[in-house]
């Protein structure tokens, strides 16, 4: 009788898991969020989570919601695995009384698989900075959104960085580069653009994979050390990347010529090596860490009422990501509401959202993201709607910005989009949209 | 009393050789199969709870039918043929991956071939990797037990490695990330999860009957003497090399025909890391909970794997408790592994046992002893 009433109760406790509550209450704008708080990619995940949430948070307490639209939101553990990622996709998707607005899922495996469910399920995906680099063509990629930049961007400006420290891309003549990535779908993004760079300007490139997740580089770097590479660009997330800088160190290579993409260039990446990485640099997805205007905002309505989740990652580098995230999605969502109404929006609407956002300078500056982000504009064919980069070094205490705007040179990166972005869609038999015709 | 089989006589060889003798497993069996051919395509069709939502068949049932499938694999040949293999995870990858290059037209050497049919391209893909688990299982004719694991080991880590490392199985994309072609079968495209989940149904009833058949008969007992005792069978005039390829090879294909059906109808798209070594022992787990040498077990084993940690991870949530998800999946990790110990302590044979002894009892019953 025991053991039936226990499985009596097993079984009431997974019907109660299967049946997901749809509360439909009317007026909620649902929001997924995809996040890892555990794993060996935690300590990047977990400040990035803290942002989307948090801005999400500010909006409920200081404005109501958007436009009267209450937010909501709900966390899905994916632990930066595909598989997982995609249930927690399908957990999601359909939730609220409109369906997700949009999910970010900051893992580029997950996004390779969800771009191919997000056309049939009407969701849109924002992948700030990360994912496929062609699906900055919305012709073909019309649910995907790769806000601000590609990998295949920051590559072109790590390199216009690297000459610029040499004193002019005919300097680049002759030298070696070598790529440390993540052998994943996201470490291997950047090869052909860096190819590309290699055949134009004329330097050796190597590319040196590390196996997942990346606490093991002795070999990789001792090659480096035998090698000799003028500069070494690093690819890596997570764990990766302290320990990139501490095999650096062992084998005495300058930090000051290893430039990380912006996802190697956090606080998480550079505290475990301690001093070791005083020199460093990375890319800037534009932001840097630190307050801005946002933040005052953030302190009055979400920390001092305790209901942030971040706890010790406050104005870091990924939270502030994390900010930028939600923001541009809910903007998107803004602007959804002003053609469809305020009401909450389907997947559908907030893509239509999203390909006629433009932020201007002035709504930057009054949304309080002044000086961290520059002017963004979608449209049906460009998906990226920004080509700017900084470059940032570690001082031993704080990352520093060292350069101005680099822009991405658009004339090596839109063929190889173009070439990328059609093969794709002759392999999935894809009818380009003809963006002339999109209103 | 449930299971009293008074008065079902047999008066056939074909009745005493069915695969379920007694008649009221044989009910069982065609109602289940009716629920899953019939039922669950009806109730999604009517939207009833819980189907309403897509979520049940396309992150539960689909992944349970082609992870069974893999398990069935394995259980071939670790269960039946005693052969303990730690690559699962490679010979799904090469099922997927040689699926993949099917499909999209390969070019072997002179001959190209145009794109094949899917069907065709996955059933390829399971043979393909049917000959790799050929050529990998040389080395079980001299070494056995851990050290034919860790053999098998080599195989997970080179296939990780060819996968990532050869970009002609990627057909050259840049990100070594690859998306599967259209699933088209005779002209109909398969699109809906309900089309998807009973394109894998079939799929893993046909194999299914194929492994039951299989260790039921001739061959199957050859399998089951050498995993009892190699020497003992070879003197009773069993050849070990045919024995014990002919296992690699059946598991082999059926794993690959799963990584296919993986790779295509529930990831889509996909890199080598969907096949790691956490796959091969995920695997292995699930041939173990559910009872070696049992295909009901395979199911067993593969619904608690996957699915217990997905229903643990929603309970605070559907249940409202305010725990945050880091602390709920680490919870999750804590259960999970303890009821694997409990059950292996409680039951070292898995749940295919559990249910034999079940059955026994309810035959016995109302007085079992």
């Amino acid at each position: 009788m025991k053991k039936l009433s226990l499985g009596l109760v097993a079984a009431a406790l997974s019907a109660a898991a299967m049946s997901v509550p749809a509360m439909a209450q009317q007026n909620e704008q649902f929001f997924p969020l995809l996040v890892y708080r555990t794993g060996p990619y935690a300590p990047n995940g977990i400040p990035f989570a803290d942002g989307v949430a948090d801005y999400l948070t500010l909006l409920n307490e200081r404005d109501g919601g958007i436009n009267g639209v209450k937010l909501t939101m709900e966390e899905c553990e994916t632990g930066y695995a595909t598989d997982k990622g995609v249930e927690c996709y399908e957990r999601l998707k359909s939730k609220g009384p409109t369906g997700a607005s949009y999910f970010s899922p900051l893992s580029t495996g997950i996004t390779f698989a969800l771009t191919e469910k997000a056309p049939g399920d009407k969701v849109p995906l924002l992948t700030l900075g990360y994912g496929r680099s062609e699906s900055r063509n919305g012709a073909v990629f019309p649910w995907n959104f790769i806000a601000v930049g590609s990998y295949w961007t920051a590559a072109d400006v790590a390199i216009q960085h690297i000459a610029n420290e040499l004193g002019g891309f005919d300097k680049l003549k002759g030298k070696k580069i070598t790529l440390v990535y993540h052998d994943s779908p996201y470490g291997k993004e950047p090869i052909p653009a860096l190819e590309a760079r290699a055949k134009i300007n004329g330097f050796t490139f190597k590319a040196v994979p590390v196996t997942h997740p990346g606490v093991e580089q002795k070999s990789q770097w001792l090659a480096i050390r035998q090698d000799r590479p003028d500069y070494v660009l690093l690819w890596g997330w997570g764990v990766m990347n302290s320990t990139a800088i501490k095999e650096a160190a062992a084998v005495g290579y300058p930090r000051d010529k290893i430039i990380g993409v912006w996802w190697s260039g956090a606080e998480p990446d550079v505290t475990p090596a301690g001093d070791q990485s005083k020199g460093y640099k990375a890319l800037m997805l534009q932001h840097p860490a630190g307050k801005f205007a946002v933040h005052g905002d953030l302190d009055k309505f979400v920390l001092s009422k305790g209901k942030s989740a971040s706890k010790d990652d406050y104005a870091q580098v990924l939270y502030n990501r994390g900010l930028i995230n939600s923001m541009i999605g809910t903007e998107a969502i803004r602007t959804a509401m002003k053609k469809f109404g305020n009401k909450p929006m389907t997947g559908e609407q907030v893509r239509w959202g999203f390909e006629h956002l433009n932020l201007t300078a002035d709504r930057i500056k009054e949304l309080g993201f002044d000086g961290m982000i520059q002017p963004l504009q979608f449209s049906c064919q460009d998906h990226q709607g920004a080509d700017l980069a900084r470059v940032q070094q570690w001082d031993g205490k704080e990352w520093k910005i060292i350069s101005g705007y680099y822009k991405a040179d658009l004339s090596i990166l839109d063929p190889m989009v173009k070439e990328a972005s059609d093969k794709y869609a002759k392999e999935k038999n894809i009818t380009p949209r003809d963006c002339s015709k999109e209103s | 009393m449930f299971y009293r089989e008074t008065g079902q006589f047999k008066t056939s060889y074909v009745a005493d050789m069915a695969i379920f003798p007694i008649r009221q497993d044989r009910i069982a069996l065609w109602m289940m199969l009716a629920i899953a051919f019939i039922g669950v395509p009806l109730m999604d069709a009517f939207q009833v709870w819980p189907f309403a939502s897509e979520y049940l068949l396309r992150a539960i049932l689909i992944p349970f039918l082609i992870l069974a499938l893999a398990t069935v694999g394995l259980n071939i040949l670790t269960g039946y043929c005693g052969q303990l293999s730690l690559g699962s995870g490679a010979f799904m990858a090469i099922g997927a991956y040689s699926a993949y290059k099917f499909a999209t037209g390969v070019t072997i050497g002179v001959v190209s071939l145009p794109a094949l049919p899917v069907l065709l391209s996955i059933l390829l893909g399971g043979l393909m990797a049917a000959l790799v688990g050929i050529l990998f299982g040389v080395p079980s004719l001299r070494i056995k037990g851990l050290y034919l694991a860790v053999a098998t080991l080599a195989a997970q880590f080179f296939f990780d490695w060819v996968f990532i490392r050869v970009p002609w199985f990627t057909n050259y994309t840049s990100s070594g990330s690859v998306t599967a072609p259209a699933l088209k079968f005779f002209g109909l495209t398969v699109n809906t999860p309900i089309e998807r989940y009973l394109l894998c149904l079939v799929f893993v009833c046909v194999f299914a009957l194929l492994a039951k058949n299989l260790v039921r008969g001739n061959i199957g007992r050859q399998w089951m003497a050498i995993r009892d005792m190699d020497i003992a069978a070879e003197l009773m005039g069993i050849r070990p090399l045919y024995a014990k390829l002919s296992a690699f090879a059946v598991s082999s294909f059926i794993m690959g025909v799963a990584g296919a059906l993986w790779a295509f109808v529930y990831l889509g798209s996909w890199e080598p890391l969907a096949f790691n070594i956490d796959r091969s022992f995920q695997i292995l787990f699930m041939v173990i909970i559910g009872g070696l040498g049992s295909i009901l077990g395979s199911f067993l084993g593969a619904a608690f794997i996957l699915i217990l940690p997905i229903v643990l991870d929603q309970i605070p949530h559907a249940l409202g408790a305010p725990i945050s998800v880091e602390t709920v999946s680490l919870l999750v990790f804590v259960v999970t592994g303890a009821l694997i110990c409990w059950l292996l302590i409680v039951e070292p044979h898995g749940f295919a046992r559990l249910w034999a002894t079940g059955k026994e009892k309810l035959r016995l019953w109302p007085y079992p002893y």
